[in-house]
């Protein structure tokens, strides 16, 4: 006999568009200051479009919003320990 | 030799679902995606900081227009699967199908995309160990070693992508699937999600950084 899945937040359809056209839109923004802007500028905006872009996918996308804190949790652990590394490899190339 | 009465009593295994275990394991082996993937990016940043010129250059010679391209396909192909999931939780099984359907046929052509840009690419002698690649720049090799491991090895991970949802489409069209047990069209999607995450930052990395 099956059970209904217990504690399932129904994503509805529409905020489903309004994150991809926002997704759409930030991808838009990146390769318009990429193409068009100076160099300075356009490294800024990889650094904070590109993970806001990843954030939008990994909270509604996949659900994580919805989802109990400890797997959050876990999530930013994972994302952490990559930044903390690529923050001690320039740390390192900083220092040479 | 023990005796028939001192075996545990069976107990029908097929009644337990446990709809959290199933998910958080699929997240743990999301997290070694996430290192596999990571450690590329490590050496994508230590390169780039070693070769910054070089990796400049090298870059201008990737078709923006198809990256762009198939950025945008990819993201459809997440809201794709994400409406097939909303869809089954609410038990409209022909959207979920039709979302599915569409979400494979995405992911065709993003690997469509990825021949013909590869193609072009290695029509122009850019191969690792190419003869026209050796006579470039050591960093203009580094570069192109990246990019075809590392948008080879997503590749792989598009192609594995469309393969679970193949047979996702086929459990919920057998109703293997349904409103009460979905976890695997879920664990199918967060899968999904992590290639469309993973290319996020691939576009930037190659792409757009020239």
């Amino acid at each position: 006999m099956e059970h209904p899945e217990t504690h399932v937040h129904i994503v509805p359809y529409r905020i489903l568009i309004r994150v991809w056209l926002l997704l759409l839109l930030l991808t838009a923004v990146l390769v318009a200051t990429t193409r068009l802007m100076h160099e300075a500028l356009s490294v800024w905006a990889m650094l904070i479009i590109t993970p806001l872009k990843a954030g939008l996918v990994l909270f509604f996308f996949m659900h994580l919003k919805y989802e109990k804190p400890y797997l959050r949790a876990l999530v930013f652990l994972t994302f952490g320990l990559l930044t903390i590394f690529i923050g001690m490899l320039f740390f390192d190339i900083l220092r040479r | 030799m023990s005796s028939p009465a001192a075996t545990p009593p069976l107990v029908h295994r097929e009644s337990h679902k446990d709809y959290e275990g199933s998910k958080l394991g699929m997240w743990l082996f999301l997290f070694t995606e996430i290192i596999l993937f990571g450690g590329l990016f490590i050496l994508y940043s230590a390169y780039r900081a070693r070769y910054p010129l070089e990796f400049h250059e090298a870059g201008q010679h990737l078709n923006v227009v198809i990256g762009v391209a198939n950025t945008i396909i990819l993201l459809t192909s997440s809201l794709t699967v994400a409406f097939a999931i909303t869809a089954i939780q609410k038990g409209a099984r022909t959207i979920c199908l039709c979302c599915l359907s569409a979400t494979i046929v995405l992911g065709a052509a993003f690997l469509v995309n990825k021949y013909i840009e590869w193609s072009g690419e290695i029509g122009h002698g850019l191969y690792p160990n190419s003869p026209v690649l050796m006579q470039r720049p050591h960093g203009d090799q580094i570069f192109f070693g990246l990019y075809y491991s590392m948008t080879g090895l997503h590749g792989l991970h598009v192609f594995a992508g469309i393969a679970v949802l193949s047979i996702m489409l086929g459990l919920v069209a057998g109703k293997r699937i349904t409103s009460a047990d979905f976890s695997k069209l879920e664990n199918g999607g967060l899968y999904w999600h992590l290639v469309d995450v993973i290319w996020i930052f691939l576009l930037p990395l190659f792409y757009l950084a020239a």
